[in-house]
């Protein structure tokens, strides 16, 4: 017998006969009731608490603070998708800047190295994020693969403030993510770290040394106050 | 533990408490544990703070019982969905057999180095011994798994192996294998590791990972971390791996987020981890990145064993988020190493016995007071201390006989003397009078009674049994005018 039908025999004829499974309660995962700003303060604390860097603007003005931020840090070689809004945006806002925009719609074997040591940030998208933790997610595509928010020492994601959701549960729920799994799908909250040297805390072990977000906020919203 | 290099440190759990008064010699041990088990259990109850704990540890049973009540059909339903999605599903009885799987994938890509994610089932299979063995180069990745290799030692914590070194050991460690300055500073110390694996994450062929979550909805595998170690082994090379416990599985997708906030919390007291990484195929047509190839090795060793009986079950419900190492009173003292097993700690002492057999793990349930501080945190609510005694009873042949090994421990002095005590307390006439006899001969109680009383003086037995002094206050109250007195004596 395989060594599959052999286990799966072994449980289904189980010594002290089968097991009846409790229904679940779910409440204590979800109904957090929390207005927008709510939201909004909780993912800024959240998220900063782990070294996650937030910048809140406009919409419509959101490339300037994205020029801002790669000037802040240096950047001088962007990678980053085409076909995304956000990307395109990026692209013809940048045209003129001193940054080099670095394509990334091409498979990885072509440049492995060259986005290991010569991209300084990378640039994507979000789906949305998660207040009760200071969570990004995002669903990589072939217009922003799974890499580049993982090897350049910098990501920069930018996140829509009406996308913020209450809490994970929410967000597998009410984007029916069962019904239909990427890939790959990630929740990033911050940098990467370890503690695996006596405790303390060191940021980009193997990932980003630092995380930006870009908060854009719709015309009229009051979130931009700070 | 075969197929270790020679030189290494190696821990026996048949050598419990010879590596216990080790341990418990060695101030820098205790020191090290001390100081991160209390950072932990500080940490652990400051996050959840907002949460209605007990609630989210009744749904985290709850889930856990759910995934095992359905185990064999969630199994198919898992195998169905990954396959459908590309991912290649493999069984193994054991150990052995997983390796054999991993080697023979690892051979049908010529792979020669293996980069690898944090995964304890891969420890307990030794997994890179075998690898080795065959030629092939296995490396740990995760910062902690990787000074702990650079060592020649295993993991003393499961989720964070090497917690028993400072920073002067690890500066030492770093220094000598692989030539970086001697330093106090962490960040130079964690850039240098980056510099050094970013190499090998780009030359390796094959990419091994663990799994925290195995969801049978939509065939996905969950992954939990800090560093991004995990996220570069499952996307850089061009084959992804992951091995994982027949035990992981869960029924639906949103089972996992209460999962995920149970485990990050208990494991090292944060809100959530840096990722989370949710894996349902390999790479697609027209994607740029990520493995062509991954594949799920599923293990039982022994796992469908201890599924047969209905109390035993409870120990599968774990998350491995070592909450109860952090909190055992005994790890903290004598550390992760002195139990000589893959998972130290109080679950590695209701688990190890099912996975290696009571002839090896005798001493193991016998490493807790039974305080009862593992059960209390245990994030899916496993009755530790009651399986601890189980197990003791098995080890004794005084349970139902279905762990390997039951009985070990049974010797007939042991049994003719309970058997002797049950005889005697079951008849007051001769219990009586022994007791009497006993006090009556008190001086004669030996003052040394073997290792008890290394350290504690020998009991003597009262000059008066608690039935006699009993007696005569109830004889001297009967004398008593009223019941005030009673109140009195309060």
């Amino acid at each position: 017998m395989s060594a599959r039908n052999a286990i799966l025999k072994r449980l289904r004829e189980r010594l002290d006969g089968p097991l009846s499974a409790p229904e679940s309660d779910f409440t204590v995962a979800t109904n957090r009731g929390w207005s927008q700003e709510e939201r909004l303060a909780r993912f800024e604390r959240w998220i900063g608490s782990v070294h996650g860097e937030v910048v809140h603007v406009d919409e419509a003005r959101w490339t300037e603070a994205l020029a801002g931020v790669l000037a802040d840090k240096g950047v001088r070689r962007l990678a980053l998708g085409k076909r995304h809004p956000v990307a395109a945006e990026a692209r013809s806002a940048l045209a003129d800047a001193d940054v080099e925009l670095v394509d990334v719609d091409r498979d990885i074997e072509q440049w492995q190295r060259e986005q290991f040591e010569s991209v300084d940030a990378g640039l994507t998208s979000t789906r949305g994020a998660i207040a009760e933790t200071g969570s990004l997610w995002l669903w990589p595509t072939p217009d922003e693969p799974r890499l580049i928010s993982l090897v350049p020492p910098l990501h920069i994601a930018v996140l829509d403030a009406d996308t913020l959701a209450d809490t994970f549960f929410d967000v597998v729920e009410r984007h029916g993510w069962a019904d239909g799994m990427p890939t790959n799908a990630l929740l990033i909250s911050g940098p990467s770290k370890t503690a695996d040297i006596e405790q303390t805390l060191a940021y980009g072990v193997h990932g980003p040394r630092e995380l930006v977000v870009i908060v854009r906020h719709a015309g009229d919203s009051a979130g931009i106050s700070r | 533990m075969s197929g270790q290099p020679p030189g290494v440190e190696t821990y026996t759990p048949r050598e419990f408490h010879r590596q216990a008064h080790d341990a418990l010699g060695n101030p820098q041990i205790r020191a090290n544990f001390r100081k991160a088990m209390d950072g932990l259990m500080s940490k652990r109850r400051d996050s959840f703070d907002d949460w209605d704990l007990e609630t989210l540890r009744e749904l985290g049973a709850n889930i856990r019982l759910r995934a095992l009540a359905r185990l064999p059909d969630l199994l198919e339903q898992l195998e169905a969905n990954c396959e459908a999605n590309g991912i290649r599903v493999h069984w193994a009885e054991d150990g052995d057999e997983a390796c054999r799987i991993v080697r023979e994938i690892c051979e049908s890509h010529g792979a020669r180095s293996v980069i690898k994610g944090k995964s304890m089932v891969s420890e307990e299979m030794h997994l890179n011994a075998h690898l080795e063995e065959a030629g092939i180069e296995a490396l740990e990745s995760d910062l902690g798994e990787y000074l702990v290799q650079l060592n020649q030692q295993t993991p003393s914590h499961i989720i964070m192996p090497a917690i028993h070194l400072n920073t002067d050991e690890i500066s030492e460690i770093l220094h000598d294998k692989t030539g970086t300055e001697r330093s106090r500073d962490v960040d130079y110390m964690t850039a240098a590791a980056r510099q050094q694996l970013r190499e090998r994450f780009m030359a390796a062929d094959v990419g091994v990972s663990g799994v925290n979550f195995a969801v049978a909805e939509t065939g996905t595998l969950c992954l939990v971390e800090n560093e991004g170690n995990g996220r570069m082994t499952t996307t850089v090379p061009p084959v992804h791996v992951a091995v994982t416990g027949i035990e992981k599985v869960v029924e639906q997708l949103r089972d996992v987020p209460p999962l995920y906030a149970l485990l990050t919390r208990s494991a090292t007291g944060q809100h959530v981890t840096t990722y989370f990484n949710m894996i349902s195929s390999p790479r697609k047509e027209g994607e740029h990145d990520g493995p062509k190839e991954v594949h799920l090795v599923l293990v039982d060793s022994g796992r469908s064993r201890i599924y047969q009986d209905d109390e035993l079950l409870d120990t599968l419900r774990c998350i491995r988020c070592g909450a109860c190492m952090n909190h055992c009173p005994v790890y903290t003292r004598v550390g992760g190493h002195t139990y000589g097993t893959t998972y130290p700690g109080p679950i590695g002492s209701i688990l190890s016995p099912h996975l290696m057999g009571l002839e090896e793990t005798k001493d193991l349930p016998t490493a807790s007071s039974l305080c009862g501080a593992c059960g209390e945190v245990c994030p899916v609510k496993i009755p530790i201390p009651d399986l601890l005694v189980r197990l003791r009873k098995e080890s004794v042949g005084e349970g139902r006989g279905n762990v390997p090994g039951a009985g070990i421990k049974r010797t007939r002095k042991e049994v003719a003397a309970w058997k002797g005590f049950q005889w005697l307390a079951t008849h007051p006439g001769a219990w009586r009078s022994g007791t009497a006899v006993a006090g009556k001969l008190r001086a004669l109680t030996p003052a040394k009674l073997g290792a008890w009383t290394d350290y504690r003086t020998a009991p003597k037995p009262a000059g008066t049994t608690l039935h006699a002094l009993v007696k005569r206050h109830q004889a001297s109250k009967s004398h008593e005018p009223n019941s005030k007195s009673h109140e009195e004596e309060r």
